[in-house]
């Protein structure tokens, strides 16, 4: 056995991430706006960040059991919306009141996501879960919604006031979606 | 690109110290690669290893973490138990292939 002490190795444990942690605030219900947190905060897990995620107001659906699987998608008031790949090709925002369109554009999306082996919510929250991310759900919001840490996904450690969120990710870097 | 002496070997890794060459991995040089991030290979280290140079050979990429754990059943707690920290890296390194590109 040749002594290795020469051997080039990837800085894995460098001490430049150490003690780095990410806290996301996840506000919106959309279905395209639940995974830009989702992703990043997985990414973040990856790269060994101590991550955690606060669910308030409409990102509430995110973890409420009985939405959490049904978020919606509808390009109403988002004129960037095309056609898969047909890029320059605007619809009509009238269009995106009509009954059914909803519906159309989330299967359209959700069939996006899922040729891209992307998983759905429910199951993301289980890789992030597992993964050893923190999930919160925002105290007014729970009020406001009268939900119950039952009514939540079973990840969520509990149902914190702003003032304890922002406690306890003291000295994270912080994202608002 | 580098070239760095491991186990007695001559490899070329790049600007990381990922193996550039997955094909000249071996078994062995799998234990002295995890040795050197720290990690002792035990059985539970091996089987998504294993799977990664399968996946690799057949799809042409490095399986994300989460491939690993829904192709292997794994789950992603013990993943993150066998290599600490960054397990799709670290597994990657391992098994002698790039760092996973996908972002899931």
């Amino acid at each position: 056995m040749t002594e290795t002490e020469t051997a080039f190795v990837p800085a894995f444990d460098d001490a430049a991430s150490e003690g780095r942690k990410l806290a996301i605030i996840c506000s919106k219900g959309n279905l395209d706006m639940a995974y830009p947190g989702l992703i990043l905060a997985n990414a973040a897990l990856g790269e060994g960040v101590e991550t955690h995620l606060f669910f308030t107001f409409w990102g509430f659906d995110m973890i409420n059991k009985q939405t959490m699987a049904d978020l919606k998608f509808s390009y109403l008031g988002n004129t960037a919306m095309h056609p898969p790949g047909m890029f320059g090709v605007s619809m009509p925002q009238g269009m995106a009141g009509m009954p059914g369109v909803t519906a159309l554009t989330t299967k359209m999306m959700k069939r996006q996501i899922a040729d891209l082996d992307v998983p759905e919510v429910p199951e993301f929250l289980d890789l992030i879960h597992g993964s050893g991310g923190h999930l919160w759900a925002c105290r007014m919001s729970a009020d406001m919604m009268k939900l119950h840490e039952e009514d939540l996904y079973d990840g969520v450690e509990g149902i914190i006031s702003a003032s304890d969120f922002i406690e306890l990710t003291e000295g994270a870097q912080l994202l608002f979606i | 690109m580098p070239t760095t002496s491991i186990n007695g070997q001559q490899v070329e890794v790049n600007e990381e110290g990922f193996l550039l060459d997955p094909s000249v991995w071996t078994e062995e040089l799998g234990t002295e690669l995890a040795r050197l991030i720290g990690i002792t290979m035990t059985d539970a280290h091996w089987a998504p290893i294993r799977f990664l140079r399968e996946d690799h050979a057949v799809m042409g990429e490095t399986p994300t973490l989460r491939r690993v754990t829904t192709q292997t059943g794994i789950p992603v707690k013990e993943l993150f138990a066998l290599f600490p920290g960054k397990p799709a890296k670290k597994m990657a390194y391992v098994a002698g292939l790039p760092k996973p590109k996908g972002c899931v």
